[in-house]
């Protein structure tokens, strides 16, 4: 076997393994931070061993028992707990499989790590690094904080779930509908901060990130293939994806929708979203919000150029959006598809009556702006792009509203 | 395992008549269902004595120690087998004497 074909298995493996290996663990010994730390050894001795032994023939199976081995190392090496800690410890492995209504391993870890006693950005950091397996320095820096002020997130939420006892289980039928809407949220979370990354120095767009969402995504899907906002996330996230390579031009400028390479999208993925808007379509069932907009994107990529979008159906469909999520920022984007459909000036008028709610937010000021622009309205629309580059904060959108803004003459 | 819930208060009114009713609705199905450790309700801080006896001779000194905005007016201990349960007991313990709780485990 060559040094790639182990690296190649090891890498595989890590996606495939450690999230299975993490949870197979969590639920043998109660305990995360043992998993966590035990499955890591198991992937370093890997790492050691693979390249001379040759990759084992059920990867899983040998991580698995690695790491349960190190596990029992350290239980052993902490036996001096008290014994009422111990009895705790006891009471708390004993229940037998509570089977949930859907049952994995991996299920378990990803809904104890997105609980909602955990504060959401700790439901984030914890979520990248027991089901995704990313380092700690991986998500400090995806998250633009320090390793320790990640290290001592990471910890916090585990003591947290230890000491406070957060169940390790799928919950059960009454509350699965919130408690998955609550792991969407985190999936969604991390898969915005790739696409749009905040921060004056770092790269517009963290493919690490968004690929990761696709990825956990795909994970929760496989595990609950009959969840409807499920595969609306997905698609959600796969038809944004698709327009990555369009989104920034290669001086490091965002490229909006209208102006986009649509040749440069990538097919494969538009056309596996589209799949699963139709088969929600087809289900007959009253879409929720990640369904929606997906629909959206569905439209809009369905279009082979930007001529040729159907606005009054976009339109429609964030009428629908609205009365699932009547947010402001909903709202806002709402009326830029009147804006396509029904002229600026309409437009201009909606997003006018946002302004309370949305004074602060970068993209009220670049839409205003943008058909203030349309409109004619030189000195409002440069007005408008400079409180929009103010506020925004990701360097490709800023380096968009600042051309757009010179260019007004 | 079992759970301090601690009413988080801002204010000295006492619960009214429909709150205590309520309460007492809640502490009857805690009881049936296995949940009930002990629960009671706490003068305000102004009528808390701090004591120093880590020399011998205890040092009294009048009002809580430390003054905040908000503050205990009772709680509850439950027993739950894990935070989903105490947090379910602590909602519907909230809607019940109509505060906000807090809820912590006990080591």
């Amino acid at each position: 076997m060559s040094p790639g074909d182990v690296g190649e298995a090891i890498t595989r493996a890590h996606h495939e393994e450690w999230a299975r290996v993490v949870a197979a663990l969590a639920r043998q010994f109660g305990d995360l931070d043992v998993a966590e730390e035990a499955t890591a050894e198991a992937f370093a001795v890997a790492v050691q061993r693979w390249p001379d032994e040759g990759a084992p023939p059920n990867p899983g199976g040998w991580l698995t028992t690695t790491a349960r081995r190190k596990a029992l190392d350290r239980v052993r090496r902490e036996k001096k707990r008290d014994d009422k800690e111990a009895a705790a410890q006891m009471m708390y492995d004993a229940p037998p499989d509570a089977v949930g209504p859907v049952d994995d391993e991996r299920l378990r870890l990803i809904f104890t790590c997105c609980h909602p006693a955990l504060a959401p950005e700790a439901r984030v950091a914890l979520t990248l690094r027991m089901v995704g397996g990313l380092t700690v320095p991986e998500i400090a820096r995806a998250f633009l904080v320090q390793d320790t002020a990640m290290s001592q997130r990471i910890t916090r939420a585990k003591g947290k779930i230890k000491t406070a006892r957060i169940p390790y289980r799928v919950p059960s039928e009454e509350d699965l509908p919130g408690r998955v809407s609550g792991v969407l949220a985190v999936l969604y979370l991390v898969f915005n901060e790739g696409y749009l990354a905040s921060g004056p120095d770092t790269d517009p767009v963290r493919h690490e990130l968004t690929a990761e969402a696709i990825r956990l995504t795909r994970l929760v899907r496989d595990l609950m293939p009959h969840d409807g906002e499920v595969a609306g996330l997905l698609a959600l996230m796969l038809l944004t994806e698709a327009r990555r390579p369009a989104r920034v031009s290669a001086s490091g400028e965002l490229v909006t929708l209208d102006e986009q390479d649509r040749g440069a999208w990538d097919a494969g993925m538009i056309a596996e979203g589209h799949r699963l808007v139709r088969e929600r379509l087809a289900t007959g069932q009253p879409p929720g919000r990640y369904q929606v907009l997906a629909a959206i994107n569905a439209v809009h990529t369905s279009a082979a150029e930007v001529q040729a979008t159907d606005w009054s159906q976009i339109v429609a469909l964030y009428d629908q959006l609205v009365r699932l999520d009547p947010s402001p920022i909903v709202a806002l984007n709402r009326a830029v598809a009147i804006g396509e459909l029904d002229g600026p000036e309409v437009a201009l008028a909606i997003v006018g009556r946002l302004r309370d709610d949305l004074d602060g937010y970068h993209a009220y000021s670049a839409t205003r702006a943008d058909m203030l622009r349309r409109l004619g309205r030189t000195e409002e629309a440069r007005a408008a792009y400079d409180r929009a580059i103010a506020l925004a904060g990701n360097t490709a959108e800023t380096a968009y509203l600042t051309r757009r803004r010179d260019q007004l003459g | 395992m079992q759970y301090l819930v601690s009413v988080i208060v801002g204010t000295d009114d006492h619960a009214t008549s429909d709150e205590m009713s309520n309460i007492d609705e809640f502490n009857s199905g805690l009881r049936a269902d296995g949940h009930w450790v002990f629960a009671g309700g706490l003068g305000s801080p102004t009528t808390a004595t701090v004591i120093d006896g880590r020399d011998g001779a205890a040092i009294l000194t009048d009002g809580p120690f430390v003054e905040t905005k908000e503050w205990l007016s009772g709680f509850w201990i439950i027993e739950a087998e894990d935070l989903d349960v105490a947090l379910k007991l602590a909602a519907a313990g909230s809607q019940a004497c109509n505060r906000r709780v807090e809820v912590r485990p006990f080591l």
